[in-house]
């Protein structure tokens, strides 16, 4: 299969709000579906348990809002809004059960949301540690998980093993260095891996088993290279901010076309939220739990006290060698909003150029934005600053 | 502690309650200490309100600052306006919670608090992180200001309406091993439990007072008014004095007026005088609008709408249930304190909470503030709304506002919403006749 096949098929996937794929698996595994909304859960202990774990990320730019706005005020962000409405058009009825990982107050709320209104569905709220101490926040971590494993045994009806959790944890450590792979191959050559590429590609991996999604980004990798595609004279960039309701896939195209290679993104977060692998040990818990507390990525839903704030931004300019950064977060996002101003400060201390805009998942004009960042890349060009 | 009796209120000079004045001493002190405490060599603490420790700080002889009453003290001395946009103007956005940006802006325009002198800067920033996830931001952000250090207290979320034994051992394992040590370093102290528990034995008797306030609005006609007078009711147990003798005193003599006010069938004090005919009894959702507070107030009591339930007054410490400081088990109270917070329960009880307050309270209905930049509180109230009517078939209205942010305050609007909802409930009165 050519990549342009590969990526018309994972947009069939990013477009379809039914989630055929879904239904797909579970008519041929026999198994259930665990939705979960951004940005990380862990998503081993679903895959042991035999379901299939699935990332929600709103309804994106093709769901018409209709119930969905009679449950949210108008200055709250989009994407609570288009899950409600996917779930109130039963769009969702495939998956049995839903987390909702704590990343910010409207997530959080979704949670208590979902259980009146979905009373028949699974439904966990994860409280994910902000103290990074094994001895306390892990310990409080490893409580959670074993809730939810156990949760998810009765569930699903399959015992989770240590034997089986280290056999996925394993799947998905293969899978995180194979985006690890791409994300290195669009470092390289990003006119080649083009973003709305690797973005489509990570859309799919949210509704496809994990060893499914690991062969297909391996042959994407394979078939890229064959491509032709033409180098611009755009200039690189990092965009920060998009790690929960993710731009409109028009957005990104739309990023690259106005003279941005991006090197570096945190949309589709979840799926890169550990930056090495999970050691296969005897307490499979424990590392996934030691994971979390060390080798996660730096992100504004987690509270960072040691870190110097916006270090890792820089460090990743630097590292990229990116020409700037474009803060890209939803309107109404609390944790990319606050973060803001803290990050760009780290970069102006750095004297790294930035800018900034908001966003919605179904935003439908896009010519500011082109405009926006086209200004910002050509008084890169020809400055060497915004 | 002296004894006290409640003077007679008479009509002329209610606005001149023993408590209010009490209370405004007790303010107007303790921003005294907080300007003189670095000369006098005392440790300052900010931290805020919903799952505050004070009685941690106190016991430590150090000084807390809560954000949260400056924002809303300069939103009702006119301030805010400006401290918000300045904020703004150093790159914070407008989509943002206000408390935040007014507090930032007060301190890019030099940190005046709202007895209009300089506020020390923090030794130490307690982040007790209760039910709202922008508390942690915004120390985050304080910490790029100050270079003090900061201290975490994560309290666990009740999403299953219950507060689980792990989640008590959290909070509890992290004021041991973090809060603790880290409050002794900058106190230059060991913590003496004794003295501790003396504190929240003095907390218990307040609360029990409060309590018995806020039953008080069973009475017809309510004596209080849970949500227009239950903020400053709340002053002193949510902001700085919760196990000081001030505090147990005070609560003893609002609830002696409270209680003179109930044998005597007075109804609640408003800024215009003792209210004269209770035509509503309402519960409201949501914090209130500080830019323009008696303007909201006047809203209700004009209309003869007394607010005789309210979900904010819990914010700070949800007291109904029977829960008490308990000098016998310090941590594990501390830490159920912070946990029972009313922001820190999930949807269902929140729900559950304000159906308790129609039903007791005999409310007409319920009104709902749904504040623009605070998603902890706002986000879902649409659906509470639609769960409430359904569950009590008492009607709800629903209007929007602000904290600290005067440009999201619309007095016409909510003005008309409020008279249409009272409208509506006299219409349901006379059908029901």
């Amino acid at each position: 299969m050519t990549a342009k096949k590969i990526i018309e098929d994972c947009e069939d996937l990013y477009n379809d709000l039914d989630f055929t794929s879904v239904k797909t698996w579970k008519e041929k595994t026999g198994g259930k579906a665990i939705g979960y909304l951004p940005v990380y859960v862990p998503r081993e202990i679903i895959h042991a348990a035999g379901m299939l774990p699935v990332g929600i990320m709103g309804g994106g730019p093709n769901l018409e809002i209709i119930k969905g706005d009679a449950y949210f005020q108008s200055y709250i962000c989009h994407i609570p809004r288009s899950t409600i409405e996917l779930g109130l058009l039963n769009k969702l009825d495939c998956m049995e059960g839903f987390l909702f990982p704590a990343i910010c107050d409207v997530i959080r709320n979704l949670s208590g949301m979902w259980q009146i209104l979905f009373p028949e569905k699974y439904v966990r709220y994860l409280d994910l540690p902000q103290n990074f101490d094994k001895e306390i926040g892990g310990e409080f971590y490893r409580h959670e998980m074993e809730q939810l494993l156990h949760d998810l045994e009765e569930l699903s009806g399959n015992k989770v093993t240590p034997e089986k959790l280290n056999r996925s944890i394993g799947l998905y450590n293969k899978n995180r260095q194979v985006i690890d792979k791409l994300y290195a191959m669009r470092v390289a050559q990003p006119h080649l891996v083009l973003t709305s590429d690797l973005y489509l590609l990570l859309r799919a991996g949210n509704v496809m088993d994990v060893e499914d999604h690991t062969r297909l980004l391996e042959g994407y990798m394979a078939e890229v290279v064959k491509e032709d595609r033409k180098k611009f004279d755009n200039i690189r960039v990092i965009v920060s901010g998009a790690f929960c309701e993710q731009p409109p896939l028009a957005l990104i195209k739309g990023l690259e076309a106005s003279g941005c290679y991006i090197v570096e993104d945190d949309w589709v977060l979840g799926a890169r939220f550990l930056q090495k692998d999970v050691p296969i040990t005897a307490d499979p818990l424990e590392a996934l739990s030691d994971a979390y507390l060390n080798d996660s990525v730096s992100t504004s839903s987690k509270y960072e006290d040691e870190k110097e704030k916006g270090k890792y931004l820089v460090d990743q300019v630097k590292m990229l060698n990116a020409g700037g950064v474009i803060f890209c977060a939803p309107s109404f996002c609390d944790p990319a909003l606050l973060e803001r101003p803290m990050l760009t400060a780290a970069l102006e201390r750095e004297k790294i150029p930035h800018t900034s805009f908001k966003y919605a998942e179904n935003t439908g004009q896009f010519s500011m934005f082109r405009e926006q960042t086209g200004t910002f890349a050509d008084s890169i060009k020809l400055w060497g600053e915004a | 502690m002296k004894k006290i009796t409640p003077a007679p209120v008479a009509q002329k000079d209610i606005e001149k309650e023993e408590s209010m004045i009490l209370q405004k001493k007790m303010i107007g002190d303790h921003f005294k200490r907080l300007c003189t405490a670095k000369e006098a060599g005392k440790k300052v603490v900010y931290t805020f309100v919903p799952g505050n420790i004070n009685e941690l700080i106190w016991a430590l002889d150090m000084l807390p600052v809560h954000p949260e009453i400056n924002a809303l003290q300069s939103a009702m001395r006119k301030k805010s306006g400006d401290y918000v946009m300045e904020a703004e103007k150093h790159g914070h956005s407008e989509d943002v919670c206000t408390y935040v940006k007014c507090d930032i802006g007060m301190l890019k325009k030099g940190n005046i608090g709202p007895t209009g002198e300089k506020l020390p800067e923090p030794d130490l920033l307690l982040l007790s992180y209760t039910g709202c996830f922008t508390f942690m931001k915004w120390f985050e952000l304080l910490k790029q200001e100050y270079k003090c250090p900061v201290v975490m207290l994560q309290v666990p979320y009740q999403a299953n309406g219950k507060i689980e034994p792990k989640m008590t051992d959290y909070v509890v394992r992290q004021l041991k091993e973090k809060v603790i040590p880290a409050l002794e370093q900058v106190a230059g102290k060991k913590l003496d439990m004794n003295r501790l528990s003396a504190l929240l034995e003095s907390s218990a008797r307040a609360e029990e007072d409060l309590v018995a306030v806020w039953d008080s609005a069973k009475n017809r006609p309510s004596p209080i008014d849970a949500y227009f007078g239950g903020v400053y009711y709340v002053g002193p147990i949510f902001s700085a004095f919760r196990g000081l003798p001030e505090c147990e005193e005070y609560y003893k003599l609002l609830r002696a007026e409270v209680e003179y006010r109930v044998r005597h069938k007075l109804g609640p004090v408003t800024p215009e005088g003792v209210m004269k005919e209770e035509k509503y009894r309402i519960v409201v959702e949501g914090p209130p609008n500080w830019t323009s507070f008696r303007e909201f107030w006047k809203m209700f009591y004009d209309e003869g709408a007394v607010v005789v339930g309210a979900s904010y007054t819990k914010v700070g410490g949800y007291y109904d249930r029977g829960f008490r400081h308990d000098p016998e088990k310090p941590l594990e109270s501390l830490a159920n304190y912070c946990l029972g917070c009313y922001t820190n329960h999930n949807l269902s009880s929140r729900i559950d909470i304000l159906e308790k307050h129609i039903k007791d309270y005999d409310a007409d209905g319920f009104v709902i503030n749904s504040i623009k930049s605070c998603n902890s509180f706002s986000a879902g109230q649409l659906m509470m709304m639609r769960e409430l009517e359904e569950r009590t078939g008492k009607p709800g209205g629903f209007i929007e506002s602000d904290l600290v942010d005067p440009r999201y305050f619309s007095a016409a609007n909510i003005k008309n919403r409020l008279e249409s909802y009272f409208q509506m409930i006299e219409a349901k009165r006379q059908a029901a006749a």
